[in-house]
């Protein structure tokens, strides 16, 4: 990494060099037997160069060639977009936990040991299921240099749980699923087992929706999957910037619920998400999204904040090994004050959404969404009374956390980049073919 | 960079041994270029190169699979993946026979998209953006564009040595229209095999993608329920894949009873003129190739022949355990992941029909065009279309905002009841399956019409 900088340093005023190397190992079960044992190690290297004021950038894999990264960035350079941003110099990094020495200490024996449990406890209890599980471990460690004399070193753990069951009746399917993920071992599934029994208790009886304006409650999961891309958007500097998020000029006033309140969070200890700095040196903080309705303001990476002139929030990330770019670590809901089953016994008629599949595909600027109920029941004078099929839910996620009946006093992590309470929204449009 | 020839030459001698049922190793070097505009300004741009590789065993029937990119110690490699194939595996290996093929087939493109200045991709794609912004009510822009070259050797325990390249191109393009706190967008999405000529020459295009996000601002949003809809060539490309074609893919069939009464060959699944075929065999297309990552020949494989359950999409080992013969559809996308049953080019064959007979008896429904997104949980698929019009009295009528349509895949492909004359493949998008995407696919279709079709909506 060193001679790396120093190479770009001569071709270039600025330079940083961002590493990450992984070992990660998972065992598969597949149709309830074990399956596959996999090991994955990898090491990837990018630099990021600034010449003449624009910014140059490659990456290559553990055994590339630093001659030839330094060219192709070199080359990049020449109309890479321009530097407005000055890369972090020594800055201190608050102390966050995310490494725990046990889990690469987990044997393998125990790993499948641990799939065993959850694909028995499945089949013992649903004749004919069949069960995919996995049981991953590994561990990374991040390095970023930098001409300014930034520099950051981290290492991580990573332990996950990842539990599915797919039943079949004539050509009716049925898929149930649950995971975990931790920076700590997981050496109990029984949270992961519950939540998949659950789901085939209340699927075990077929329930018929009607085509029109219901009720809907989005339990934790649900969340994830019907509401949350659009405010990921939302809340991206960068579709800030350019005026296309629907909140761009909203801040300071009152645009969700009052009750709604959202941060991003990268310091939760041992949360698979946090770190000590983003993926450009930037120290890592708390940032308030939405207080009680009111929009506080927005996630920023180096470049996008210097074009707002605002302040980096240290949210720059690399994903799939493209520049920093902002985004989320984990978001996190405040809780409210309605248990589920509460929830449940207020509504005479409407839904529970576990799973909508689809949602992604609406209107993410706009925050319109449709999706078809893969995981989802029946509520009836306050009970559950079975699972609806065949089912279109649309809505608009702005217009729907406006006026939330309830937010959920239950909080859950649903894997590694939200933590959220299940929703009671008030009435959203349900197509059906039941 | 390393040279992935010599590796892979390094351990033949070792393959010969003969110290698990099955061996194979795969070795891959790739380089890419990519540049990302957002609005006005280019977002980024950036070059990379990566090669890593991977070893596969299988003993008992227990897989054991190990990817790196740091090539030294590779025999211990070679030796982690046996033991774990060995932890693993308690039964039987099962892999049907194929011919061992030593092979080294070039990308076929007279010139490596990889290779050509990013000057000169940069002015084409500034071409585009000026068009797209040049559209009055056009908010903002976002175009992906991103190339590959890649190749890669594959070796077996069985004598196959086979050294492939392929090359890829693909654009992604976006118009987003907003006014009044209304936010609408329409994309254009393309590719292909490593030709960059392909994307030349949208101008036309491009325009008429941006007026139509001015013009979803003032389209009406459609009341939810079920109507008799026609897709367009690209959007029943898209219906193929998701409602049909990931249900073929037989790793989900091959240890599920249940699933396999379903899907048993024979079984009438649609009307007599509907023929759906994957083919990786056909030259030219994304999905295209020779061989498969487990050295199996490409071939065309019918998946529903005169609405009959024809044909199913295989690996080896799918094969082997329906006793079934292997159809070359086990892919990876890259070498940290192990080959799965994955599509190719899929398509339903053309028909007679013209477009203006199948819309002349619609009194009121849908015309679905372009593609948005499309996801599968087998039974039930969800697809999105990037325009809809209302088909009224047997004409096209006004534009209405972008549908999405769902449905159980048992009852909608028996309620296709008319097939077009117009085949047209699809080369935009890529497919995602088991973490690994996008894989590069093509998928087509005439215009088909669906009846009873589900609609969301307000």
């Amino acid at each position: 990494m060193e001679a790396i900088l120093a190479r770009a340093q001569k071709v270039a005023k600025e330079a940083e060099v961002f590493e990450v190397t992984s070992e990660e190992t998972q065992v598969r079960f597949e149709a309830n037997r074990l399956k596959q044992m996999q090991t994955n190690q990898s090491t990837t290297l990018a630099l990021r160069i600034i010449k003449d004021g624009r910014v140059g950038y490659a990456t290559t894999t553990g055994t590339g060639d630093g001659q030839q990264l330094v060219e192709d960035a070199l080359e990049t350079a020449a109309f890479g977009s321009e530097a407005k941003f000055k890369l972090p110099d020594g800055a201190k990094y608050p102390k966050v936990d995310i490494f725990d020495p046990a889990v690469p200490q987990v044997s393998i024996k125990e790993m499948v040991t641990l799939g065993e449990k959850m694909v028995d406890a499945v089949t013992s209890h649903t004749a004919g299921i069949l069960c995919d599980a996995m049981v991953t471990r590994s561990v990374m460690t991040v390095r970023l240099l930098n001409s300014r004399g930034g520099q950051a070193v981290y290492k991580k753990s990573f332990f996950s749980l990842d539990l599915e069951g797919n039943l079949i009746k004539g050509t009716d399917m049925l898929f149930v699923g649950e995971g975990e993920c931790s920076c700590h071992p997981l050496p109990n599934p029984q949270n992961v087992i519950d939540v998949v029994l659950r789901q085939l208790d209340l699927a075990k009886h077929k329930a018929k929706s009607p085509t029109k304006v219901l009720p809907i409650i989005f339990t934790s999961n649900g969340v994830a999957g019907a509401l949350i891309l659009p405010l990921i958007s939302a809340f991206n500097g960068k579709v800030v910037l350019e005026g296309a998020s629907p909140l761009a000029d909203k801040t300071g006033k009152t645009v969700f619920d009052k009750n709604f309140s959202l941060y991003d969070d990268p310091m939760a200890a041992y949360r698979p998400a946090s770190r000590p700095c983003d993926d450009e040196g930037v120290a890592s903080q708390r940032t308030p999204l939405v207080s009680k309705g009111i929009v506080n303001g927005f996630l920023y990476d180096l470049q996008t904040a210097a074009l707002a002139k605002k302040k980096s929030t240290g949210n720059g990330s690399r994903n799939r090994g493209s520049l920093p770019t902002p985004a989320p670590s984990a978001l996190v809901i405040t809780p409210g004050k309605t248990t589920f089953d509460e929830m449940v016994g207020d509504i005479k008629e409407g839904l529970v959404i576990e799973q909508l599949m689809g949602a992604e595909q609406g209107n993410i600027l706009g925050g319109d969404f449709s999706g078809n109920v893969l995981l989802g029941f029946k509520i009836e004078n306050g009970k559950i009374v079975g699972r609806v099929k065949d089912t279109m839910v649309s809505g608009n996620v702005y217009k729907i956390l406006k006026d939330i009946a309830a937010i959920g006093s239950e909080t859950k992590w649903v894997s590694s980049f939200l933590q959220t309470p299940p929703f009671y929204c008030k009435g959203l449009s349900v197509s059906s073919k039941g | 960079m390393p040279q992935i020839e010599e590796i892979a030459q390094s351990l033949t001698a070792e393959f010969k041994k003969g110290k698990t049922d099955y061996l194979e190793a795969r070795f891959e070097e790739n380089q890419t270029s990519y540049i990302m505009y957002r609005g006005q300004a280019l977002d980024s741009i950036g070059r990379s190169t990566a090669s890593g590789g991977n070893v596969r065993a299988l003993v008992k029937g227990g897989w054991g699979f190990t990817s790196f990119n740091d090539f030294d110690k590779l025999n211990d490699r070679v030796w982690l993946a046996i033991e774990q194939a060995q932890s693993a595996g308690s039964g039987k290996s099962l892999l049907a026979p194929i011919d061992p093929a030593q092979e080294t087939i070039p990308s076929g493109v007279t010139h490596n998209p990889v290779t050509i200045p990013l000057a000169e991709k940069k002015r084409l794609l500034d071409e585009y953006n000026e068009i797209i912004w040049s559209v009055p009510e056009v908010k903002t822009s976002n175009i992906g564009y991103s190339d590959s070259h890649k190749k890669v050797i594959f070796l077996n325990s069985e004598s196959s040595l086979i050294s492939q390249e392929r090359a890829d191109v693909s654009i992604r393009l976006q118009a987003i229209a907003a006014k009044d706190g209304e936010v609408q967008q329409v994309g254009l999405s393309l590719g292909s095999r490593g030709e960059f000529n392909a994307i030349r020459n949208l101008h036309d295009k491009v325009k008429e993608m941006s007026q139509n996000a001015v013009a979803l601002l003032y389209a009406p949003q459609v009341k939810g329920g079920e109507y008799t809809v026609v897709l367009d060539p690209i959007l029943a490309g898209v219906f193929v894949h998701e409602a049909f074609g990931h249900l073929s893919e037989s790793d989900f069939v091959y240890e599920n009873d249940r699933m396999r009464e379903i899907m048993v060959l024979g079984k009438k699944f649609g009307v007599d003129n509907l023929n759906i075929v994957d083919s990786a065999a056909e030259p030219g297309l994304r999905g295209s190739f020779k061989y498969d990552d487990e050295g199996t020949r490409a071939t065309k494989t019918y998946l529903i022949r005169e609405g009959k359950l024809a044909g199913r999409l295989h690996s080896r080992e799918t094969a082997a355990k329906m006793n079934e013969k292997p159809t070359g559809n086990a892919r990876a996308i890259n070498y940290r992941f192990p080959p799965i049953v994955r599509m190719t080019n899929t398509y339903i064959e053309p028909g007679k029909m013209s477009f203006e007979e199948m819309i002349a008896d619609i009194k009121e429904g849908i015309y679905a065009k372009n593609w948005y997104g499309g996801t599968t949980s087998m039974e039930m698929f969800t697809f999105s279309a990037g325009e809809a019009y209302m088909i009224r009295n047997g004409k096209i009528a006004e534009a209405i905002r972008p549908i999405m349509l769902t449905g159980n895949v048992f009852t909608t492909l028996k309620n296709i009841d008319a097939i077009g004359n117009d085949l047209d493949m699809n080369q935009g998008g890529g497919c995602g399956k088991g973490g690994q995407m996008p894989l590069p696919v093509s998928n087509g279709s005439p215009h088909i019409r669906i009846r009873h079709c589900l609609i969301g909506g307000k």
